[in-house]
């Protein structure tokens, strides 16, 4: 038993815990007033649902001690968590059940990042359901192909992927397309964020807590886990102050909701790499999603679909390219295999290929999951076109965000 | 008696209602209202890259009070000279607005006329 492994165990999951409340105050800035308390519910009420379905059996399906489909999925020999020890054995760093809380946190944050592409108008019963299906399919199964013993990581295709670039940004990104697209479109987007200030906030907590999400995927209190904070921080002022700077030149002004943006992107952008990387490799993956998303975002803005909140670019194209950026600024000292930096295209090539293969996996297997549920009478994924004109808020909840009239 | 509904820049409300009160207004309502006039509105961020919309409106404030007509004039000049914000005045400095009333009843004491203002 190690205290101070332990200690900063528990930290970190802590710090991932509060990325969710964090996201949720992101989304809520940029949706309209109507909807804001709709937005916020869908991620915090993740935190709730996720966290039943993980004790059930979602954390037996993703790290179960056997395997259902070999390479693919565990297995149910944790169910109800039942079976893992309570104390850590002879040996043992730290107890047995900190992977079961700190992985959860990373399970409950996924599903909240889809929310961005589908706001103000889906259905809440029926994400309630979807929650409970996608974590099942789609999260259990890639958290189990790169951690788990699956294909994707160590003990399949080699590729690197520190604290979840694949299993959560990848694979949020491709469930939001599959969203945005089945959803449809918004009537009427509006115009503007509600409350930047808002989006600001949420952004820095969102940054704050990534502290534990990266420093925290080294499962121990030691050297890799410091140079995994470095180059997090790193990554993500250098990605705002590129997006600040692009949108600068492109539009003559820096918009707070862009630089916040930014961030996210580079925080999304490290996410695998943190473990692979030193600072100058850092630098160079801020500088890329800054660019890369920027760009990508006002792309996908001239396609007919209708991604919210910017989800797939953001995390799916941030995802995809630090996901590949891995295997570009890999050093032999830090990650244990060579990058294209040092010569090797090899692990390039692993990166591309399991990056796309759970791209197209999650898009895939969320496109049925909601299509089915788009078909069942009573569920559905969107609301009213009056509900969806009133807002979610009065329509969803029967509340609303602030209530500044005399009549209250 | 007479109406004045003054349009103006929100920065300038304070100002203007001080020159107003010297100026022998008794009373005013104000609104913080959204709106344009000849001016087009302002362009503003649609999310979180760097396309841009023109926001129609713009915020105002709305001061409404109701005077004596001989004090006419001289509340107007107060109003013009207070809600400029610069010499030459700018554009979306405001407009005023001005209407016969032909009643006005204090809820209090039932009195009307230019006793009730």
């Amino acid at each position: 038993m190690d205290s101070g492994h332990t200690a900063w165990m528990l930290t970190a999951s802590a710090l991932v815990f509060f990325m969710t409340p964090g996201l949720a105050f992101f989304y809520g800035g940029l949706v309209r007033v109507k909807s804001l308390v709709n937005t916020i519910m869908l991620s915090f009420l993740t935190i709730g649902v996720v966290t039943i379905v993980w004790t059930l059996w979602g954390y037996s399906l993703a790290y179960g001690s056997g395997e259902l489909i070999p390479s693919f999925v565990g297995d149910f020999s944790y169910l109800g968590l039942v079976g893992i020890d309570t104390f850590a054995s002879e040996g043992e760093a730290i107890a047995p059940l900190y992977d079961v809380l700190f992985q959860m946190m990373f399970a409950i944050i996924t599903p909240a990042l889809i929310t961005g592409a589908f706001v103000e108008r889906f259905k809440f019963t029926t994400y309630l359901i979807f929650m409970v299906l996608w974590v099942t399919l789609v999260y259990a199964p890639v958290a189990h192909w790169v951690w788990g013993g699956g294909w994707i990581g160590a003990d399949g295709a080699g590729a690197l992927d520190f604290a979840g670039g694949t299993v959560i940004h990848i694979n949020a990104g491709a469930a939001a397309i599959a969203a945005a697209l089945l959803v449809g479109r918004r009537r009427n987007p509006g115009l503007q964020p509600n409350n930047v200030p808002y989006v600001l906030l949420g952004a820095s907590i969102l940054w704050f807590g990534w502290f534990g999400f990266n420093g925290g995927s080294a499962l121990a209190a030691d050297s890799y886990a410091v140079n995994a904070m470095l180059v997090t921080q790193i990554a993500a002022a250098t990605s705002a102050t590129v997006w600040g700077l692009v949108g600068l030149f492109s539009t003559g002004k820096i918009s707070g909701v862009g630089v916040a943006t930014g961030a996210v992107a580079g925080l999304v952008a490290i996410t695998p790499a943190a473990g692979a990387v030193n600072a100058l490799g850092a630098l160079a993956i801020g500088l890329g999603s800054g660019l890369i998303c920027y760009y990508a975002v006002e792309l996908i803005h001239k396609t007919k679909m209708d991604d919210a909140l910017d989800v797939f670019a953001v995390h799916g194209i941030g995802g995809l390219w630090g996901c590949i950026a891995t295997g570009i600024f890999a050093i032999e000292s830090i990650a244990g295999v060579k990058g294209l930096v040092e010569g090797s295209t090899s692990q390039v090539w692993i990166q591309i290929y399991t990056a796309v293969g759970t791209l197209v996996y999650s898009f895939v297997v969320t496109f049925v999951i909601l299509f089915v549920l788009d078909k069942i009478p009573g569920l559905g994924l969107r609301v009213s076109e009056s509900s969806e004109n009133q807002g979610l808020d009065l329509a969803e909840h029967g509340e609303q965000a602030t209530v500044d009239d005399g009549a209250n | 008696m007479i109406r004045i509904d003054a349009i103006i820049k929100p920065e300038r409300v304070n100002l203007v209602l001080e020159a107003m009160s010297k100026a022998g207004c008794t009373g005013f309502t104000y609104s913080n209202v959204s709106g344009r006039g000849t001016q087009e509105g302002v362009e503003v961020f649609t999310g979180r890259g760097g396309s841009t919309a023109n926001r129609v409106s713009l915020p105002k404030v709305l001061i409404t009070t109701v005077t004596d007509k001989s004090k006419q004039k001289k509340v107007i000049d107060s109003i013009i000279s207070s809600a400029k914000t610069s010499e030459a005045g700018d554009i979306g400095d405001g407009k005023i607005f001005i209407s016969e009333i032909t009643e006005v009843i204090r809820v209090r004491t039932g009195e009307t006329g230019t006793n009730a203002i």
